[in-house]
């Protein structure tokens, strides 16, 4: 097994070379910046446990609009930092007092991170057919921690299960999810996405789904 | 100091101390981690008579808003004794000693904090003595520092912290209550695993030598509660891993 359980502090490696996500280099040698997993390859990366979700460009997340001022809605995107999305970037001409007919405060919101500048403004963007306004369907949280492991390597998991349960899935960066699907299929949905954030850290993990999807439809059947 | 001879005597009998420890040796510790469910991170700490509890929240936004940093995250540790953790009943709320030793553990603990990972933020620390028996301040920065790891919060290092004192004319490591009061001097001190040293305070008289005696031991009690820090954090994974099924999803309307 290539993976340990560090704590902050601990040498991964005297090679400078091979410092990746989690580390610093001090004198020459990788450290451990965080509680967590240490993936070794080769870049040794360190995988949170836990943590906040920091907003990147380019992520896909799930929003929930907080506040509306006189061009942005101010959107609660699970993070310790407010996104904006700029009334230009919804992907219809709106004028300002009509904001709110638009996404009202409560709504949820398929977006993406446009812009993260360094005092962490983070500016939004719904300017694509993939995104938009939540109407149907259920939305859930887990640990944005895990949402790597939820998408798999190269998307193999998400779209394994996508396929399998017969739902529309969106995944936020962020750790919330949108299941839309008749009932059945959003709890199948659901009980995987729980199982997959419980043995997240575990090998072999897209086996193990197949055939836990497998028997549940067995049982269902 | 003319009294002192008769104390003495009392502080150690057959070369152990009162409550039966070597001079060089540490009270018991427990550690567990993640104990609160509301907070990021969560630590509950046993040091002999010392029981801590330590919470960690953020890096979150800060409010009141003037407070914050545009650059970095801000970093709060609040320090409060329970009124039943000693034995007369304290005065709840703060008071000029807890926020002396609210100012200095902030300062034990910020240097190893990646503060500029997170601007315009704060990460607050929470450490309540639940029961206190001399060293409460290195119980909470021991705590705090497994909470804050606990809370996926970057770091350079771990910091832990011991004290050293000294009561009949020996340097001891880890005074209780008794050694404490009655003791002629205490020296806590926070530091890296790798020797730096982030706390260091004293009260009472000690010679040079006994001063580098006592940072000596403390340092070598510090470490000792590094490699407990870090049980402690590594069994918490291996306990998720073993027994999962804790963690729920939570609905989001």
């Amino acid at each position: 097994m290539d993976r340990k359980v560090v704590v902050p502090g601990d040498l991964l490696s005297e090679d400078a070379k091979r410092s990746g996500e989690g580390t610093y280099i001090k004198d020459g040698s990788v450290y451990s910046l965080l509680y967590g997993l240490a993936n070794y390859r080769d870049k040794i990366n360190v995988i949170p446990l836990a943590g906040k979700y920091m907003p990147a460009p380019g992520d896909n997340v799930i929003g929930v609009v907080k506040d509306i001022t006189f061009s942005n809605w101010i959107v609660d995107i699970n993070s310790p930092y407010d996104g904006l999305l700029h009334i230009s970037e919804y992907p219809k001409r709106i004028e300002s007092d009509e904001m709110s007919k638009y996404l009202r405060i409560g709504s949820s919101i398929m977006t993406r991170v446009k812009d993260v500048d360094p005092t962490m403004k983070v500016e939004l963007t719904l300017n694509d057919r993939k995104l938009g306004p939540i109407k149907t369907g259920q939305v859930i949280e887990i640990s944005h921690t895990r949402v790597p492991r939820l998408i798999g390597k190269g998307g193999s998991m998400i779209s394994m299960l996508k396929k399998e349960v017969n739902c529309s899935i969106f995944v936020g960066q962020n750790g919330r999810i949108w299941i839309n699907g008749c009932r059945d299929d959003t709890d199948l949905a659901l009980k995987t996405i729980a199982l997959i954030e419980k043995e997240a850290h575990t090998n072999g993990l897209t086996d193990r789904i197949v055939n836990f999807l497998k028997a549940e439809k067995e049982a269902r059947s | 100091m003319i009294a002192m001879d008769e104390n003495d005597i009392s502080f150690f009998k057959d070369g152990l101390r009162l409550d039966g420890r070597r001079a060089d040796e540490l009270r018991p510790v427990k550690i567990k981690v993640g104990v609160l469910a509301r907070a990021d991170g969560s630590c509950y700490i046993e040091m002999g008579g010392n029981k801590v509890i330590a919470a960690v929240y953020g890096p979150r936004e800060v409010h009141p808003r003037h407070l914050q940093e545009v650059t970095r995250a801000i970093v709060r540790y609040r320090y409060n004794m329970a009124s039943f953790s000693v034995e007369e009943r304290k005065r709840p709320g703060p008071d000029r000693r807890s926020y002396e030793l609210s100012k200095v553990s902030r300062e034990a603990l910020e240097p190893v904090i990646l503060t500029s990972f997170f601007p315009r933020s704060v990460i607050d620390v929470f450490v309540e003595v639940l029961q206190a028996d001399a060293g409460t301040r290195t119980a909470g920065i021991n705590a705090a520092a497994v909470a804050l790891a606990d809370a996926g919060i970057p770091m350079k290092s771990m910091i832990s912290s011991c004290a050293a004192g000294k009561v009949g004319d020996t340097i001891v490591l880890d005074p209780m209550k008794e050694e404490d009061n009655f003791g002629q001097a205490d020296l806590p001190i926070a530091m890296t695993p790798n020797g730096d040293i982030t706390l260091m305070q004293m009260d009472g008289n000690l010679s040079i030598d006994e001063f580098h005696q006592a940072v000596e031991m403390a340092m070598k009690g510090a470490k000792d509660i590094y490699e407990l820090q870090r049980r402690a954090l590594v069994e918490k994974y291996s306990q998720i891993s073993a027994a999962s099924g804790q963690e729920e999803v939570h609905l989001y309307e």
